[in-house]
């Protein structure tokens, strides 16, 4: 049993981060993203007939995918929410090739949209996590990923300039994406160095900007996709994995779960990381790139630092990365920055990445990460001529 | 004296001994009668071998730190002041979240520390560590 090549990614529709939320509501921007990835895609609304959602801050709820969808006035034979934090969009991407390959439903509508507000509360966290976590000041995700940079600048001697060198490759990507937030003016490694420090290690350009916005993505099966505009975009593997919610009771602290969620797909796609074109890493911070690269195989554990130094990580370069600019670039518009590395993937192997296109690529590697280092989800994608 | 306005720990039934442990200043850990295995925080089942023989005993309060940052700006307004936020590995084995308290400048991953207990409220104390 696989989901190689069950299904196809045919529409995508992403809108330009908003820095702030004006009149907009969550639901609004996801009708919005909803238009653009049908119509993208070559489909009309009744042709969707399956939905996964990621739940906004801006507008929680309970039963939230069923409102959602009447929102939308979507008829559904399989809807859910996807609750794994970043990696929810990349997790929605294989529960849809499921539920296609499972016969329950053709075109999988996936979805998230947020708005940035000040003053919004979050849900709460779990009790456990605001019994051991909170009173010590271990609130938000930026403490726990210091953390991590700091045991693995411990273990492998990896160097501040070496995680800035993400930063500012990925902004070189965003400044020929117009869709990116952080788009005007590159950045060079003392630009990043010198900036404003949060949590020591990481400085300011090395931590994802809250914005507001949306994507979605038309995952659709074989039948379905022979009728797309665009040339389909084939899942062909996929991984999960998730030993951890507070990096504190991880198993460890520079060894992730990305290994075994692209283990996985690797392993489903019959293909090696060194079989990729371009390589879409969540990016919630630099130090999240280094070891995701290590886990998932394309360098040696403990070399993701000399391994970014030594590679360009531009479009144009020997090791295309996040050519989109990543979610340091691109902006975190809540679930939607995951969902950017997908979008970005699907363009690019669809030979749609405009100025940025990377030259023949056929073959991408997407993780999805949630929490601190905790859910992870691995892609690989595939354009077929 | 100035009001403390920081998140507080609500003992669950799970966990209210290793808070009333920490408020006579000892620091009690679970350990599984069946593996071994020291355990935090509380839980009701051995996470590790899911046995249900969990019983309370006092641990050496020694440890090391496994990773640290100090929060320059926090993501909570309740947070104000610059901190120490870091896991420390204990001689026992587990690892805690925790906060040591010391000059940043002073701290570093694999420093040896002891457990200082810190008694935010009358009601409530915090598990910190020092420089052992």
């Amino acid at each position: 049993m696989s989901i190689k090549a069950k299904a196809a990614a045919i529409g995508i529709g992403e809108l330009k981060p908003l820095k702030e939320p004006g009149d907009n509501t969550a639901l609004g921007l996801m009708a919005k993203v909803t238009a653009e990835a049908i119509a993208d895609a070559g489909l009309e609304k009744k042709d969707i007939d399956g939905f996964l959602v990621g739940v906004p801050f801006a507008d929680p709820g309970f039963i939230y995918p069923a409102s959602a969808a009447e929102v939308l006035g979507l008829h559904l034979k399989m809807l859910n929410q996807v609750d794994i934090g970043g990696a929810s969009p990349a997790g929605m991407i294989w529960r849809a090739a499921a539920a296609i390959d499972a016969g329950m439903c053709n075109a999988v509508l996936c979805l998230v949209a947020d708005l940035n507000r000040r003053g919004d509360q979050r849900p709460p966290t779990v009790s456990v996590m605001r019994e051991f976590e909170a009173p010590y000041g271990n609130i938000g995700a930026n403490c726990g990923y210091a953390m991590i940079a700091h045991r693995h600048m411990f273990e492998y001697s990896t160097k501040p300039e070496q995680m800035a060198k993400v930063a500012v490759d990925q902004r070189t990507n965003a400044l020929k994406n117009p869709l990116a937030t952080f788009n005007d003016k590159p950045l060079t490694i003392s630009d990043v160095l010198n900036s404003r420090m949060i949590v020591d290690p990481l400085h300011i350009f090395e931590i994802v900007s809250p914005v507001s916005g949306g994507a979605a993505v038309i995952v659709a099966s074989p039948e379905v996709a022979k009728r797309a505009k665009h040339p389909p975009v084939w899942l062909l593997g996929a991984g999960e994995y998730c030993n951890h919610s507070s990096i504190t009771y991880a198993p460890s602290l520079t060894e992730s779960p990305i290994k075994i969620a692209a283990d996985s797909a690797f392993k489903m796609a019959g293909l090696k990381p060194k079989d990729m074109q371009l390589v879409c890493p969540y990016d919630c911070y630099t130090i999240t790139v280094i070891v995701t690269l290590e886990d998932a195989g394309f360098c040696k554990k403990g070399q993701g630092g000399p391994f970014v130094a030594e590679h360009d990580l531009t479009y144009k370069g020997d090791f295309p990365c996040n050519t989109h600019g990543g979610q340091l670039s691109f902006g975190q518009p809540g679930l939607a920055g995951g969902m950017s590395h997908v979008t970005e993937m699907i363009r690019q192997l669809m030979g749609r990445g405009g100025e940025r296109q990377v030259k023949n690529a056929s073959l991408g590697y997407v993780n999805g990460n949630g929490g601190i280092m905790s859910e992870q989800v691995g892609l690989v994608m595939e354009r077929r001529s | 004296m100035s009001e403390y306005t920081k998140p507080l720990p609500k003992p669950s039934p799970t966990s209210r001994p290793f808070w009333d442990a920490a408020k006579r200043h000892q620091l009690m850990l679970q350990r599984c009668g069946a593996c071994g295995q020291f355990i935090y925080y509380p839980r009701d089942r051995c996470p590790n071998c899911f046995a249900d023989e969990l019983k309370w005993q006092r641990a050496s309060g020694l440890g090391k730190v496994y990773s640290y940052t100090v929060v320059h700006r926090a993501s909570s307004r309740h947070f104000m002041e610059p901190y120490i936020l870091a896991i420390v590995e204990l001689d026992e084995g587990p690892k805690m979240t925790t906060n040591i308290v010391a000059d940043p400048r002073a701290v570093h991953v694999d420093m040896p520390v002891a457990v200082y207990f810190d008694d935010v409220t009358p009601d409530r104390t915090l598990v910190k560590f020092k420089a052992a």
